[in-house]
């Protein structure tokens, strides 16, 4: 016999809906159904107070992406592209909060092929992993990481990479590893999610962004395409300014 | 108390390709069908248009549009030692969700396997004897042959539009072809798509070295087409947003774009979306299905009895729904006997990086399709001897890149650090100068990979998750050993300057992406005692139940598998429709 949780279900559904509406079971027959924006086109993510990062943690994320990503003479560094941004406003959202995973229990140890099996999420790998690293700063050089030189920075970085400095609750190294992986997706995201600032990574490659259209050069063979990016916003160019 | 509902000739659990082709043939027939879709309804103009469709971070990253592990897991171990843990974020196969199944997001690689797969343990016993196999090795015969799913492979292939250059029309060997296949009655509905840069240096490299390069079948349209239906897609703008996305287009060939504008307009077709098949109900003899009980959002419980009950779920999905309604017998590694969950397997990839020099050469990797790319057939299947080199199976290898969107396609040296100044620098120097052309092996099957509940995990509805346990047996490791060492031959007579390799290692991880081709548990075959299937895909033990999709592959080829679960597809509802139809019952004698 079916052992149903109307409640988790219920739960569950409104979760798979993310930001749309409510989903319901439907009977479709006839001609093919329509709703305008049934897919919920993405909401871009707009400058103004961190959702999610306290002001001490935002300084230390501002920080560790301009060390995973460095500003350079033709490139803004994490911190300008809004990688910071990027990571805040995700972890504020979805997934933040792992919606949508499984995170039925018991949670066990595995191998490291099983996937990771832990309850906290990424908006909680950040809190605690934040205030370890600055924790492990003030301790060893008695200021929060924001506040090191560059090459301290990197110093703690490395060590935390290699295993050498471990941080209090003992998963620096896995945390780092996801803030590396944050920054980049923030970096080369599409800017309309708060990082890749006027698409400076894909200038720095490039990469055309979202054009949609290459059969005038799928033949033209070892050629640079000629054409500047486009986001999912446009370009800044063709934003209307109103006098 | 689940609510009984009008009764209906035809249920259909799934609503993807073969649900789809399922409900066209069989409405068609003038039976009365309902197709019932755990995901939503899902169409190209509403859903994935353009204006935002091409969003790396949502749909690949984020996986917006596949099964959400929440709704549904797994269970994952290695072997039956260890402890097999839930997995919680997908990883090593990505299961489709919502009316299209994975005919929305897939790549369209529409491959045909070759004849001598379907016949693989006649073939190769007597080709090296049967000590030649591992002892442990499970591979059998499907019981249908190549030319039996022709006409089927055919019918998919111009219902797609599939873009080729045929290697062997009738027997007759063509130029620019794949040699190796088998005989096709036609060509091609549509000339091969055109090949980019670093795909046609692959050709070149390829053909230089004695190959015969040829491009790889694809479901991206190379024109304008119009199916047998009269659906129209549109021509593929090698956008490089294919896999994993919903073309915006109309140019991928999906259930959307060759079938259901039809299908949904025949008075005798209706769908079911947002409502979770649980069990599959049978009468107190237990050898015939009564039809399905269903779950809507509400949570509301629903019979939905019908004559005919085809299950045409993701691969492990159908043997979920199998082992919870308790149809067939659950198989047992340790004797090897029972067939549900049987002969379980997965596909065997592995890639090289080509780094070639930034002055000299632009690969415009952000420039491709899908299914784009040349490929070779020479270490497929059986097409090589294995004599000498100690193992079985196969795959083809080719430059198929399918993209350079820059969260995951930004390749740099294996010697680079991973983050930091030298980081970025190696990420610009080699993004348009890299190619990443790959290996896509077969999978044996093997008595110690199998499916079957989980003892401790649920899911949302309270049911066992089904436990996977899989591994790389030797033969399949050395196999895409080989085919990594042939492939890193190329990448570099294509002028690579530096070439670095990734073999596939073992143990199987979870975590690492490889292909969402997983297969078997419920396979075909000739005899009940190894088979759940006849070779008509009809349930042994209940002649109503028909189970389509990649569970009857009894041991998966060097391909992707959508033509042959398509053909298979094909295959049935003409079992259905000439021989049970006019007379219901067993199609096949055990």
């Amino acid at each position: 016999m079916l052992n149903l949780r109307r409640r988790d279900l219920l739960v569950s559904v409104a979760l798979w809906a993310g930001s749309g509406a409510m989903v319901k079971a439907g009977l479709i027959s006839g001609r093919l159904p329509w709703a305008t924006n049934a897919g919920s086109p993405p909401e871009p993510v707009r400058p103004g107070p961190w959702k999610f990062f306290t002001a001490q943690e935002a300084a230390a994320v501002e920080a560790l992406v301009d060390r995973i990503i460095p500003p350079d003479p033709k490139t803004p560094g994490g911190k300008d592209a809004g990688c910071a941004v990027y990571i805040d406003r995700q972890l504020a959202g979805p997934y933040g909060r792992q919606d949508g995973l499984y995170e039925r229990p018991p949670f066990m140890k595995g191998l490291k092929g099983q996937g990771p099996q832990d309850p906290d999420g990424p908006a909680m790998h950040y809190r605690k992993g934040l205030a370890a690293l600055d924790e492990y700063c003030r301790n060893q050089h008695g200021k929060p990481f924001a506040e090191l030189s560059d090459s301290d920075k990197d110093d703690v970085l490395s060590g935390i990479e290699k295993g050498s400095i471990e941080l209090k609750g003992g998963a620096g190294q896995t945390f780092f590893q996801q803030v590396i992986k944050d920054a980049q997706q923030g970096f080369f995201a599409d800017p309309i999610y708060g990082g890749n600032r006027d698409m400076a990574s894909w200038r720095m490659i490039g990469f055309p962004g979202t054009r949609y259209d290459y059969r005038d050069w799928i033949k033209r063979h070892n050629e640079r395409f000629p054409l500047p990016p486009v986001s999912l916003e446009g370009r800044t160019e063709w934003v209307v300014r109103k006098s | 108390m689940a609510r009984k509902l009008p009764a209906k000739d035809v249920v259909i659990v799934g609503f993807g390709w073969t649900g789809a082709i399922m409900a066209q043939e069989l409405t068609d027939e003038g039976l009365d069908v309902i197709a019932i879709e755990r995901g939503p309804w899902r169409d190209t103009a509403m859903d994935y248009p353009p204006n935002y469709a091409q969003d790396e971070l949502r749909y690949h990253i984020r996986h917006e549009l596949f099964l959400r592990p929440e709704q549904t897991t797994f269970t994952f171990r290695n072997n039956m030692s260890q402890t097999a843990l839930p997995i919680r974020n997908w990883g090593a196969f990505m299961p489709p969700n919502g009316v299209g199944g994975g005919g929305v997001h897939w790549n369209a690689e529409t491959w045909r396997f070759l004849p001598s797969d379907f016949v693989l343990r006649t073939h190769l016993t007597e080709r090296y004897g049967a000590d030649f196999l591992p002892a442990d090795m499970t591979i059998q015969d499907w019981g249908v042959t190549y030319e039996d799913l022709e006409p089927h492979y055919d019918a998919f292939e111009y219902l797609c539009g599939t873009c080729g250059t045929a290697g062997n029309v009738n027997g007759e060997i063509r130029q620019g072809g794949n040699p190796f296949e088998g005989a096709r009655s036609r060509d091609y509905p549509n000339p091969a798509q055109e090949q980019g840069f670093g795909h046609a240096l692959f050709g070149k490299a390829a053909a230089e070295m004695g190959y015969k390069p040829f491009p790889q079948p694809s479901g991206n349209m190379s024109r304008p087409y119009t199916n047998p239906l009269g659906v129209r897609l549109g021509p593929c703008t090698y956008c490089g947003y294919c896999e994993w996305f919903g073309c915006g287009n109309y140019s991928k060939a999906s259930p959307q774009t060759t079938i259901l504008p039809v299908l949904i307009r025949k008075s005798n077709f209706m769908v079911r979306d947002n409502c979770e098949v649980t069990r599959i109900n049978t009468d107190a003899s237990g050898k015939r299905a009564t039809g399905v009980t269903f779950v809507d959002t509400r949570g509301e419980e629903w019979e939905q009895p019908a004559d005919l009950v085809i299950l045409a779920a993701y691969a492990i999905f159908n043997v979920q729904l199998l082992l919870l309604s308790k149809i067939g017998k659950p198989y047992d590694p340790i004797t090897g006997e029972g067939v549900v969950g049987r002969n379980f397997t997965h596909q065997v990839t592995s890639g090289v990086k080509g780094f070639f020099d930034k002055e000299k050469y632009n690969f415009n990797p952000f420039i491709s399709s899908g299914a784009i790319g040349m490929c070779i057939d020479e270490f497929n299947g059986d097409n090589f001897d294995h004599g000498p080199l100690g193992f079985v199976g196969g795959g083809y290898i080719g430059q198929v890149q399918t993209n350079g969107r820059p969260i995951q396609t930004t390749p740099v040296p294996k010697d680079t650090p991973a983050w930091g100044a030298e980081w970025k620098k190696a990420v610009r120097d080699n993004y348009l100068s890299t190619v990443l052309p790959a290996t896509h092996g077969s999978f044996y099957s093997y008595r110690d990979i199998y499916l079957d509940l989980d003892p401790t995990y649920t899911d949302r509805l309270g049911r066992p998750l089904v436990r996977m346990t899989i591994d790389f047996h030797d033969n399949e490791l050395k196999m895409s050993r080989f085919l990594t060492d042939k492939l890193a031959e190329i990448a570099q007579a294509m002028g690579a300057s530096k070439v670095e390799k990734s073999y596939r290692k073992g143990p199987y991880d979870i975590t690492t992406y490889q292909t969402t081709h997983l297969n078997g548990g419920a396979v075909m075959g000739n005899d009940p005692r190894t088979s759940f299937l006849n070779r008509y895909l009809q349930s042994w033990d209940v002649s109503n139940l028909f189970v389509t999709g990649a569970s009857a592959f009894p041991q998966n080829a060097g391909y992707n598998p959508t033509g042959t679960v398509a053909a298979l597809a094909y295959w049935a509802t003409d079992a259905i429709r000439t021989k049970y139809l006019p007379n219901p019952g067993p199609l096949a004698n055990a």
